[in-house]
């Protein structure tokens, strides 16, 4: 099987589990019946990213009270494959527009996510609020880092997503809708990430 | 829901090592970019830049950290909902909606058969605007490309410049539904994200001219940027034009003089009332060089990297445009049909300040030129863009029709506005009577 075969990924080469899951998806993007409630319809997203806005899924983040116009942006680059992740990519497709802003706007309105309730370790939390201090994360991320239009809520989002996409900003896997987070990653050392989401996941409580 | 949710992403898991493809790429930072894009988005990195982060200098203020540059929405406007209506121009001009459905339209330009091409800098597309039998249609032309925000034509070839290569299709306007894939003509640029977008023009010696930004609000540069560079129009014999430039989102070519203007966008953070983004003017090719980092706005040493030089080594701005108004798109007016007193002078877009508290641009502004090409004045021409400090939207680009009438892009809606001017019989123009 070539490489250009396999990306095609044809149905037949698809585990049952994984054609079961696209089943669900495609809710997504069946045309919005009047009844249909959009809880229903979001319920395939909420299976991974909690449904009370909190996510327990590793690496997959917390959707909680996320702004409307970060969310709506990451659908839309999904959507046009212009961030690439491919149960995301699939989860997206063929939304209409309004599709886009109906979702985000409801996971505007989760809850936002709780801060893990373990003993914090002061050390890591002192280095982790001077680092956020250094890059001003509490500028555009506001001081609560709760968010502000374009610019996501960042506070008690998961740990290990927050350490994945610091990661990916700095190394531009993840390129980003304008080109502000690969600018702010640059001055940002790779072993310094690891004390920055740690405290960010843990905001405003570590503040 | 959790155990639904562990099978799926176990599921999405195999799904990827079937794949082989893009995730993966994702998943493991070193890896090249997604396929869908014609350019990785900065796979290199100069190590010898001294890259600072763009809130460098950001005060900790809570009314600082309310400041964040704006991002437009992805989807475009509808129609019916554009703030043409709002919008202010001067007595007998008339503005109206051109196209709409373009997400992010940026840089403008316009075939010999009409077509008008443009460009976006937050999306992977280049769209054509066509008019066939009074109807007007706005589509991408060309599709996954990695921040297209410069264009350029010259005689029949579409040129376009993303973040780190530059390209053309030759005879676009006859192959504007056959999705032509841009030939790339010249790709030795860096791929900072930062300011990373380009302006293109091509100028009266038949070269393409275009700008390589800063890679931060405000640092030492590498060699390799805040400059502007020209090219032949195949790519070959790539020269240094200007240094000093920290970023540059427009420019034009004197009709009178031939030397090049453009706009240029000043640091961030210094204060809210300074510095001025500037309006320059190229003196002496290869030779001129603006001031960034030592010197901002012509008279303003930076704090960190003026030590040690003068203002005065540096050419000086024709004119100041406002802190952190963000002038972007600029042309000389070499129409007909707006009154004589427009001709041969610079309209101007301003996109809008994000790093201020109170916004200012959000307008059209003409800059009127004395005899020697030195600025007389800076006047708005459209406004209202800026309602109660928000964006109704955000200009980016003008060009001019053949007829005279002017074309302005707003990335913020997604759109394209005409302006047109027609004297009212009652009140004929001061200017033509003269």
């Amino acid at each position: 099987m070539s490489e250009g075969r396999a990306r095609r990924r044809p149905a037949s080469f698809f585990p049952s589990v994984m054609r079961v899951a696209l089943a669900a998806l495609s809710i997504l993007a069946a045309a919005p019946a009047a009844a249909e409630e959009l809880a229903e319809r979001v319920a395939p997203c909420l299976a991974c990213h909690g449904a009370t806005g909190q996510s327990e899924t590793p690496e997959v983040p917390s959707l909680g009270a996320q702004t409307a116009p970060y969310a709506l942006i990451q659908l839309y680059l999904f959507r046009e494959k212009q961030r690439v992740f491919d149960i995301m990519n699939e989860a997206a497709k063929g939304l209409s527009d309004d599709d886009l802003r109906s979702v985000s706007d409801f996971i505007a309105k989760l809850p936002a996510p709780r801060p893990p309730e373990d003993g914090a370790d002061d050390a890591r939390l002192e280095r982790g609020r001077a680092l956020v201090q250094r890059n001003h994360c509490n500028v555009c991320h506001r001081a609560d880092l709760s968010g502000q239009e374009n610019v996501p809520r960042i506070a008690a989002q998961r740990e290990d997503y927050l350490v994945k996409t610091l990661r990916d900003y700095k190394s531009r896997a993840r390129s980003g809708y304008d080109a502000s987070m690969a600018e702010v990653l640059q001055p940002v050392a790779d072993n310094e990430i690891p004390d920055l989401a740690y405290v960010i996941a843990r905001w405003p409580g570590a503040k | 829901m959790k155990a639904s949710c562990r099978s799926f992403v176990l599921a999405g898991t195999v799904g990827l090592l079937l794949s082989a493809g893009p995730v993966a790429a994702q998943q493991s930072p070193a890896s090249p970019a997604p396929a869908a894009k014609t350019d990785a988005p900065g796979a290199m990195v100069n190590p010898n830049a001294t890259i600072n982060s763009v809130l460098k200098d950001a005060p900790q203020n809570p009314a600082a950290q309310k400041l964040a540059p704006v991002a437009p929405p992805p989807i475009p406007t509808a129609a019916d909902k554009l703030p043409v209506t709002k919008l202010q121009a001067p007595k007998d001009f008339k503005i109206e909606v051109f196209a709409s459905g373009m997400a992010n339209a940026r840089s403008l330009r316009i075939g010999d058969k009409g077509t008008v091409f443009v460009g976006s800098r937050l999306v992977d597309k280049v769209y054509a605007i066509t008019d066939r039998n009074g109807k007007r249609e706005a589509k991408p032309l060309v599709t996954g490309l990695y921040r297209p925000n410069g264009l350029a034509y010259h005689k029949g070839t579409l040129y376009i410049a993303e973040l780190s290569q530059i390209s053309k299709i030759d005879d676009v306007e006859n192959h504007l539904n056959d999705s032509p894939k841009p030939q790339v003509i010249y790709s030795d640029l860096p791929k900072d994200e930062p300011h990373g977008w380009k302006f293109l023009t091509v100028g009266p010696d038949e070269r393409l001219y275009f700008n390589i930004g800063a890679p931060c609000n405000i640092c030492m540069p590498p060699e390799t940027n805040a400059q502007l560079r020209s090219i032949k129009l195949d790519g070959s014999d790539p020269q240094v034009v200007a240094r000093g430039i920290r970023q540059v989102v427009g420019m034009d070519w004197s009709p009178v003089t031939k030397q090049l203007y453009f706009t240029e966008n000043q640091r961030d953070w210094l204060s809210e009332d300074i510095p001025q983004d500037k309006l320059n003017r190229l003196l002496h090719p290869g030779k001129d060089n603006f001031g960034f980092p030592y010197c901002h706005q012509g008279d303003i040493p930076d704090p960190e990297f003026g030590w040690g030089h003068s203002c005065d080594e540096f050419t000086k701005p024709v004119a100041l445009l406002g802190p952190h108004s963000a002038p972007l798109g600029m042309r000389f007016y070499t129409g007909h049909m707006f009154p004589a007193e427009y001709r041969n002078q610079i309209f101007i877009a301003r996109h809008g300040s994000w790093n201020k508290t109170k916004k200012i641009g959000g307008d059209i502004v003409v800059a009127t030129l004395n005899k020697d090409g030195t600025v007389k004045s800076v006047k708005p021409f459209i406004t209202g863009f800026i309602a109660n400090n928000n964006y109704l939207g955000r200009p980016a680009d003008l060009e001019f029709m053949k007829d005279g009438s002017m074309l302005i892009s707003d990335d913020f809606n997604g759109a394209v506005y005409r302006v047109t001017y027609a004297p009212s019989r009652s009140s004929p123009q001061v200017s033509e009577k003269r």
